[in-house]
């Protein structure tokens, strides 16, 4: 073997502090989601189960949920669509201007959020003069989903290669059927992969909803971004934010399941 | 009379048979169908929007109306670069980006390398699997999480630290840049990972036949064959944290970054935030351009 053993376990080492490092804040807020105390303490002295029953009853909560889950899915469904259309365009086709195309296709998450954002409310509101609204919040999203759906089904793609759907037009199935019969249920896996993703980002974004959201259209990273700073909403703060951590692991779960194209359970 | 195209029966001239073989023929049809939507989409929504914004940094705010007035000026770039507070703050958003990604390759090469060389088979599996978990998470809870870790007098690190006589980081620089550190570690130890899976073992064991020490295989072997990973990795730690300004919020106390600056300004004078919104920008475009001949961008 090529390690020394003392070389061995330094990295070992370095895995078990990387691994602290990642799960100690995780850990903290979830012992946090049963500490008695309604404002912060560390070490918790006493523990209840009050704050998560009291979450359940909490209108804002979960409005803030539904609209988070609104606006993602209809982002995701717009994203999945152009997402597609440009991956098909860019990997099967070469055009003038195609390098700069799929250059210019990973900008939103490419940019640093906050030009992204401030991009496009300038867009909306001096350019268009368009009223902020839920709508506008959906097009920014859609905006960056665009990225993760495209990655992930050109990587599909290029895999997959045309000799199938050569084979099923050889055997007589038009444009039409060949993509309804062989192309689509190939992609299946990677739309759903993708998706999955683009719903994540979406239900998670903070920077570009705060900048392209209305007073009113509050989703759960705006809710608990406001009240991140009022004291006496901390229990409830502690809940979600340890609900949400628990969550993570059904899309890594479901993921998974799709084995997606990427190492990253897709989330890059 | 009869030829041998007539024994194959044509296909049924349907109208939507005529409109998949008129496709087939028609290249261009088909690339205009795929590429119309999602240019216009694009083109329209966001280069414009990203154009615009770049248009705006160049315009002025009425001082008497506060309206933006549309003629070109270098009046808000001349005003950052002679304020030496904007220098300062492009500095220090600079040295946290820096920091960050030099303490995620700290952090991230030996995790990354652990786990494509040292372990094996299911603990492979888990171990990928404990490190993508967290990009899962809320991105605010993770922050939230730092906010409550880092807390000066009743933080988890001081109480950690108490025995040991050590105090909290308390809110500033050193929680922002132990924040983001946190935040982008995947977006590192992945593309690593990626890189390191694919080199092959026979080369370490080749450098170790030829009297390699550990130290120096790591050098002269993986290093050079990983860089373009890494360098995949510094873009996303390096980009991520040149734009936020959320985690300078919750934990940096007074400690801004361009980010906040731009927060801040945006409602009352847009042409300023937006300048000063360029800067990033501008950042990341000459990063790009120093890496690009490394590969790393084939690697994103």
């Amino acid at each position: 073997m090529y390690l020394s053993s003392r070389a061995r376990w330094a990295i070992r080492f370095v895995m078990v502090i990387g691994l602290a490092f990642i799960y100690v804040p995780l850990a903290v807020v979830l012992i946090n989601s049963f500490n008695a105390s309604t404002v912060f303490a560390w070490p918790p002295q006493q523990f209840t189960l009050h704050w998560w029953s009291d979450v359940w009853s909490n209108a804002g909560v979960r409005d803030a949920i539904l609209t988070s889950v609104k606006i993602g899915l209809i982002s995701t469904r717009v994203a999945m669509v152009l997402g597609g259309l440009l991956a098909f365009a860019l990997s099967r086709y070469t055009f003038f201007g195609r390098q700069t195309l799929s250059l210019l296709v990973i900008l939103p998450i490419a940019l640093p959020g906050i030009v992204t954002a401030l991009a496009l409310r300038t867009a909306f509101r001096t350019i268009l003069s368009v009223e902020l609204s839920i709508w506008t919040v959906v097009i920014a999203h859609s905006t960056f989903c665009i990225v993760v759906m495209y990655n992930n089904v050109i990587a599909r793609l290029r895999r997959m290669g045309t000799s199938l759907e050569a084979a099923s037009m050889d055997l007589g199935a038009d444009s039409f059927t060949t993509f309804r019969r062989v192309t689509f249920p190939l992609l299946r896996g990677a739309l759903l992969a993708g998706g999955l993703l683009a719903f994540g980002l979406s239900f998670d974004e903070i920077v570009v909803t705060l900048f392209t959201a209305p007073p009113g259209v509050t989703t759960l990273p705006i809710w608990i971004f406001q009240n991140l700073f009022r004291p006496n909403q901390a229990p409830v703060v502690n809940v979600v934010a340890a609900a949400l951590v628990l969550l993570s692991i059904v899309p890594i779960y479901i993921s998974q399941r799709l084995a997606g194209d990427s190492t990253g359970g897709g989330r890059m | 009379m009869a030829t041998a195209a007539d024994t194959v029966a044509a296909p049924r001239q349907s109208v939507r048979r005529r409109v998949s073989a008129y496709l087939f023929r028609s290249r261009r049809t088909r690339l205009t169908a795929l590429l119309t939507l999602p240019m216009l989409w694009l083109v329209v929504i966001y280069f414009a929007a990203v154009f615009s914004l770049l248009a705006t940094a160049l315009f002025s705010l009425d001082s008497f109306t506060s309206a933006v007035v549309r003629t070109l000026t270098l009046a808000n770039f001349r005003a950052v670069f002679t304020e030496p507070a904007y220098w300062r703050a492009t500095g220090q958003t600079v040295t946290v980006a820096a920091s960050v990604t030099v303490l995620c390759i700290a952090l991230g090469l030996p995790m990354a390398f652990y786990m494509a060389k040292v372990a094996q088979g299911r603990s492979r599996g888990v171990l990928i699997a404990l490190v993508i978990t967290p990009l899962w998470a809320s991105y605010l809870v993770k922050v939230y999480a730092w906010q409550a870790m880092v807390q000066p007098g009743n933080g988890v690190i001081a109480w950690l630290g108490k025995p040991f006589g050590l105090q909290g980081p308390g809110l500033g620089m050193v929680a922002v840049i132990l924040t983001l550190t946190y935040l982008w570690l995947p977006y590192m130890v992945l593309p690593i990972y990626a890189g390191l899976e694919r080199m092959p073992d026979s080369l370490l064991e080749a450098s170790g036949d030829l009297g390699g020490r550990p130290w120096r295989t790591f050098r002269s072997v993986v290093v050079p064959l990983v860089y373009p990973s890494i360098i995949a990795g510094t873009i996303f730690t390096f980009s991520l944290s040149l734009g936020d300004y959320i985690t300078a919020q919750i934990v940096g106390g007074k400690f801004q970054m361009l980010g906040n600056i731009v927060y801040q300004n945006y409602a009352a004078n847009l042409p300023f935030a937006a300048t000063i919104a360029t800067i990033p920008v501008i950042i990341m475009v000459i990063y790009l351009a120093l890496v690009r001949r490394t590969g790393a961008l084939d690697n994103l």
